[in-house]
């Protein structure tokens, strides 16, 4: 066996190594707790934060020499620089969220199981790694349920909250159903090919016959209920507001962006015959068509920020794929950078909205009246993550949309682009009442006044930056688009 | 090499942000300070920069300075078409460099002396170096969009520093004016832009190098612009002129100069800086850049610059002449002589077998010497009435006169810069204002004699100006109240420096024009690129300088004495025309009535209604049938998860049948 095939794995080995040094970490430095001694937090939650941050800087950019795809494991694992560049995106996010995470796991309640969290976490990120590298459909099915199993134990990590439970119970409940659907449709495709190897799958599939089509169907249903797409959203707002608001964030970013990448190289890979692309172009329309309207009319009418956010992620899932239309390099440009810049502004959004209920325990959109007469920093920082999830120029949101819109143009797909288009202005509507209520609207009694912890800051400071400057700096698109391939 | 030159848009833009976000804690010591070393730095490095290009790099293999682009990335990718921003270094884009260093330096440094106690001190610092960093990247743009980006950069720093005392509602009238009616210019400027963009296929400035004339026989044809002519012969021109007109809103040509009157609501300093040497001269700039594609592809064209040109020059001398307010009188002066950089651009027209020589080219070095040496004058004069404003608390003549006696060095600077505007030989103006008019005469006798004339209405209202400061009448009542006094140095300095400037480029450039001797301004900057000694037309030379000095002389006559009969009598010889300068032939009075009784009451009102009825009737409609329609299908989100899986399993079938069909 040739061992220099782990050096592709560079990304995988060093996540896994963080892993392995948190567990150890974990077992040494967290002390049981004795009776009538407060638990205090430990050092945990810094050592994964730098251990996590070492590891996005360490797996940053793509190694020279490794701009071409390269296999290993005899095909079972598949690397392109593009790979590395969405993990890097995915392991920015994940970072985002354990700076978040920090005060609520010092909670009383959270303490002792703070290690869980980072690990667990973790654990899923690595299942996206895989998802994203793999090159047979076993693996990515390996992938997928790493990524999925252990984040209902992270939905229900409140377990003694009653709201927190039910949410956990829904979406395993849900995603093995989801899991079991997509098996099926693997085995059809097995069926119709007799591989499971993507590359040999896209040599061996004749597009039209109703079994490929099938499998073709259970697939997409699959990867639509892990990016949230209408009609396989229906878990997503009872998790989302179910779940803790750290975990809400990193579903609603991290594991979205991973499937949605995922399905677009999987498409592009096996799917690629002609009449085939053509029938997944056709559904990922109706797809789009439905996530975007159907989470817009609903995202009107919540009154819980959570529930909000659901819905403006299942929207938002709209606008990602919207990047996969057509399968271009172009596309893939705009999904990867769609998928930064949505991230920096709703985890901005999250850790706010985190940040405001661990001091005030207020998650309710009322509740946010007059926010801007007692916390003005958090206010405006929150008008800006919103702004730019609507698109609002000079904000990085602006930017995104524009680059998926036109990938989708060229692509051909004009009258989806409008239709796009037309919902943009609708969900400006609903952005706006946030920031209503947080400037104009006034409140007998306002959240009161607090200071967010360094941790909370230092995430904030992250997301504003990207906010701020991903959309300006032309260069974050051209460096992206260096990296990109499509179907020929 | 010049890699450095990105330091001379970062150090303005990182002080910006500095004194923008962190001002208010920082003391107005500091704040200038920063503000003030940060321009210095620029200023050291543009000098540097020019001493490279010039004699360090120096002429390329054809005797050309070539255009270099240090940086350069793309912005915005779109297609085919990019946005790119970068430094382009190019005769034009180093001397404006050196230009704008120069007098923004010199402005940082009075505006210690001049809003010293201000309220809004480090603001006022922070805007200084938007500003200045938004016009350094105008000038240094590799294209044509990163020079609209800039130039509108500029005309919100501009609006934001007219607007400095926003307490006062004449301020804030005067910014709203200038923002909207340039805005109301780029507009064009915008529309020109995308039609070039979208029939050459790029926004490059790549044409800047391709020009060739007489002696290098080949004809210049970049592929792009190939295209456009290709795709129909007018387009270019049209894109041009619109371009144009973007480029006279900014340099407030005729008629759309009614902002800039206004605009010195401001504080002298930025008037100084923004409204006379560098801003205003940012349409100039325009033409001279797109010069090549102006030549090459529109020169049917180009007697509308000249025309606009003219007019502008002569109304604004015209009204010049009957302005009270000191202010007023130096920026119509202004809007007079950026004509004169115009007219020059608009009459180097490609003579013979469609090339420029060396006898048309003459204009273009004319209009940009012109724009340098009226950029230091003006400067100074601007300066030198911010000193005599802070020594009398007032803009009006009529507040002054005999002020000599109290400030010698405000009073010397100010006349050297009067003889300098005025072209009295030996002064910096002279030479430019008499290459301006010899390319004039080359190109029509017309223009040439027209020029003359209103260049002897500038000396005449220069020195009215003049004697109604620091001679005449001087008002006793008011000095006795307030004795005037000498700035201090940070304020005298910037004078100093500036007339010095004056002064050498005029002695030398004067002298380097009779004896004939190379390295003056042609040298560095002219249309071909190639070295281009000046040599005056002794009969044009002698005529603008007779002019000019028997305009003086009337000037002298009729306004030096304390008692000003001549003055007085004339006013009432011609009450109506006096009355009508005065009230600048009542331009804002057509505006007014152009724009309330006209466009607003028969064009804007049923648009008004249009949109308030039939437009948001749409909208509350939609907004109505999406609650509507949210409270109908929210069942669908029941918690019941075997329902939940029953959508999921619809949905499946529902993809299959369209995937299918």
């Amino acid at each position: 066996m040739d061992y220099s095939q782990f050096l592709y794995m560079r990304e995988e080995l060093s996540l896994l190594a963080v892993i392995l040094i948190i567990f150890l970490a974990d077992l040494f430095l967290c002390k049981e707790p004795k009776e009538g001694v407060p638990v205090r937090g430990g050092k945990i939650g810094l050592i994964a934060c730098v251990l996590l941050g070492l590891h996005t800087l360490g797996n940053l950019i793509p190694c020279c020499g490794m701009e071409h795809e390269v296999t290993a494991f005899g095909g079972m694992y598949v690397h392109t620089a593009m790979m590395t560049i969405v993990k890097s995106v995915l392991n920015v996010g994940t970072l985002v969220v354990f700076l978040m995470a920090n005060g609520w796991l010092r909670r009383e309640e959270n303490v002792v199981k703070q290690g869980e969290f980072y690990l667990i976490t973790l654990f899923t990120l690595l299942g996206m790694y895989f998802m994203i590298s793999s090159g047979h459909f076993l693996m990515f099915f390996i992938g997928l349920e790493l990524a999925s199993v252990p984040l209902a134990a992270l939905v229900a990590f409140d377990k003694w909250r009653y709201e927190s439970a039910e949410a956990g119970a829904k979406f395993i409940l849900l995603a093995i159903f989801s899991s079991a659907l997509l098996l099926y449709g693997v085995s059809l495709i097995y069926g119709a090919t007799g591989t499971l190897y993507f590359t040999e799958i896209g040599a061996l599939i004749s597009g039209g016959s109703l079994l490929s089509i099938l499998g073709l169907v259970l697939f997409m249903a699959g990867m639509g209920f892990k990016i949230s797409l209408v009609p396989f959203h229906l878990w997503t707002a009872d998790t989302y507001q179910g779940a803790p608001t750290v975990v809400t964030g990193y579903l609603s970013v991290v594991s979205k962006g991973a499937a949605s990448f995922v399905l677009m190289t999987v498409l592009m890979k096996a799917f690629a015959d002609t009449q085939l692309s053509e029938a997944w172009n056709i559904g990922l329309f109706w797809l789009i068509v439905a996530s975007i309207t159907i989470a817009n009319l609903f995202a009107v009418r919540q009154q819980n920020l959570k529930r909000f956010m659901a819905f403006s992620a299942i929207s938002q899932a709209g606008y990602l794929v919207l990047a996969v239309m057509g399968g271009t390099a172009q596309g893939m440009t705009a999904l990867v950078y769609y998928l930064l810049v949505y991230m920096v502004a709703d985890l901005g959004a999250f850790a706010i909205i985190n940040v405001v209920e661990q001091n005030s325990g207020k998650i309710n959109i009322d509740d946010y009246d007059g926010l801007y007469e007692t916390n003005p920093k958090l206010a405006f920082l929150m008008t800006l993550c919103l702004f730019s999830l609507a698109g609002i120029p000079p904000f990085a949101g602006m930017f995104s949309k524009f680059f998926v819109f036109m990938a989708a143009f060229n692509a051909g797909y004009q009258w989806l682009v409008l239709i796009a288009l037309i919902n943009t202005v609708i969900s400006l509507y609903y952005y706006l009442l946030i920031v209503k209520a947080m400037y104009i609207k006034t409140n007998e009694t306002p959240i009161a006044k607090f200071r967010s912890d360094n941790y909370t800051r230092l995430a904030l400071f992250i997301c504003l930056a990207g906010v701020v400057l991903v959309g300006i700096l032309g260069v974050c698109y051209n460096y992206i688009d260096t990296f990109a391939y499509g179907m020929e | 090499m010049f890699t450095y030159t990105i330091l001379i848009l970062l150090l303005p833009f990182l002080s910006f942000l500095l004194l923008g976000l962190f001002g208010n804690k920082l003391s107005h010591k500091l704040a200038g300070a920063i503000g003030t070393t940060s321009l210095g730095a620029v200023f050291l490095l543009s000098c540097y920069t020019a001493y490279e290009y010039f004699f360090a790099v120096g002429r390329g293999a054809e005797g050309v300075y070539e255009a270099l682009v240090p940086y350069n990335i793309t912005w915005l990718p779109l297609g085919t078409l990019h946005f790119d921003m970068g430094v382009l270094l190019d005769p034009i884009s180093v001397m404006m460099l050196i230009v704008i260093s120069t007098v923004s330096f010199m402005v940082h440094i009075y505006s210690f002396g001049y809003m010293h106690g201000e309220r809004g001190f480090q603001r006022y610092y922070a805007f200084l170096s938007l500003f200045t960093m938004s016009m350094l990247g105008l000038v240094v743009a590799t294209n044509i969009f990163q020079m609209y980006l800039f130039w509108e950069l500029v005309g919100v720093s501009s609006y934001l520093l007219i607007g400095f005392y926003y307490t006062q509602k004449a301020a804030i009238a005067a910014s709203k004016k200038a923002f909207i009616v340039t805005r109301f210019a780029d507009m064009f400027f915008l529309v020109g832009i995308l039609i070039f963009g979208y029939y050459t296929g790029s926004f490059s400035f790549s044409f800047v190098n391709e020009l060739k004339l007489a002696d290098g026989a080949t004809a210049f044809v970049p592929v792009d612009a190939a295209r456009a002519v290709a795709a129909g012969g007018f387009l270019l021109p049209t894109a041009l002129t619109l371009m144009f007109i973007g480029g006279a809103g900014k340099s407030a040509m005729f008629p759309l100069h009614i902002w800039l009157p206004d605009a010195m609501e401001g504080p002298t300093p930025v008037s100084a800086l923004i409204h006379a040497a560098t801003m205003v001269v940012a349409g100039v700039y325009q033409v001279a850049r797109l010069f090549p594609m102006w030549i090459e592809y529109a020169p049917n064209a180009m007697p509308i610059i000249v025309w606009v040109g003219v007019i502008t020059a002569f109304y604004a001398a015209a009204v010049a002449c009957a302005q009270s307010d000191i202010k007023r009188v130096l920026a119509f002066s202004t809007i007079s002589q950026i004509a004169f950089m115009m007219v020059a651009l608009g009459v180097s027209l490609p003579g013979h077998e469609g090339v420029l020589d060396n006898h048309t080219q003459l204009g273009f070095l004319a209009g940009n010497f012109h724009l340098f040496t009226h950029a230091m004058f003006k400067a100074c004069l601007f300066l030198g009435a911010g000193c005599i404003i802070h020594a009398v608390h007032s803009n009006e003549m009529s507040e002054m006169g005999g002020l000599r006696k109290y400030m010698p060095i405000t009073n010397a600077t100010f006349l050297i810069s009067c003889f300098a505007i005025a072209g009295i030989p030996f002064f910096s103006g002279f030479s430019s204002k008499d290459e301006i008019i010899t390319a004039c005469m080359n190109y029509s006798p017309v223009v040439g004699w027209i020029m003359t004339g209103i260049a002897a209405m500038t000396a005449f209202y220069m020195f009215r100006l003049y004697y109604g400061i620091f001679w005449g009448t001087e008002n006793k009542e008011a000095h006795e109240h307030h004795t005037p006094h000498e700035a201090p140095w940070t304020m005298t300095f910037p004078l100093i420096f500036l007339s010095a400037i004056t002064l050498g480029v005029g002695i030398y450039s004067t002298l380097g024009g009779f004896l004939g001797w190379g390295g003056s301004f042609g040298s560095f900057v002219s249309a071909s690129g190639q070295d281009y000694t000046i040599h005056f037309d002794v009969t044009v030379a002698s005529i603008s300088t007779i002019v000019a000095i028997l305009s003086i002389c009337l000037a002298t006559y009729i306004y030096k004495g304390e008692k000003q009969p001549v003055a007085d009598k004339l006013q009432s010889a011609m009450p109506r025309l006096h009355q009508w300068a005065y009230k600048r032939f009542y331009m804002d009075e057509v505006y007014q009535f152009v724009t309330h009784r006209i466009i607003f009451a028969h064009i804007s009102k049923p648009i008004a209604w249009f949109d308030r009825h039939v437009i948001d009737g749409f909208f509350n409609f939609l907004a109505w049938g999406t609650h509507a329609l949210s409270f109908q299908i929210r069942g669908f989100q029941s918690g019941a998860i075997q329902r939940y899986a029953f959508v999921f399993f619809l949905g499946v079938l529902a993809l299959l049948l369209i995937m299918i069909l």
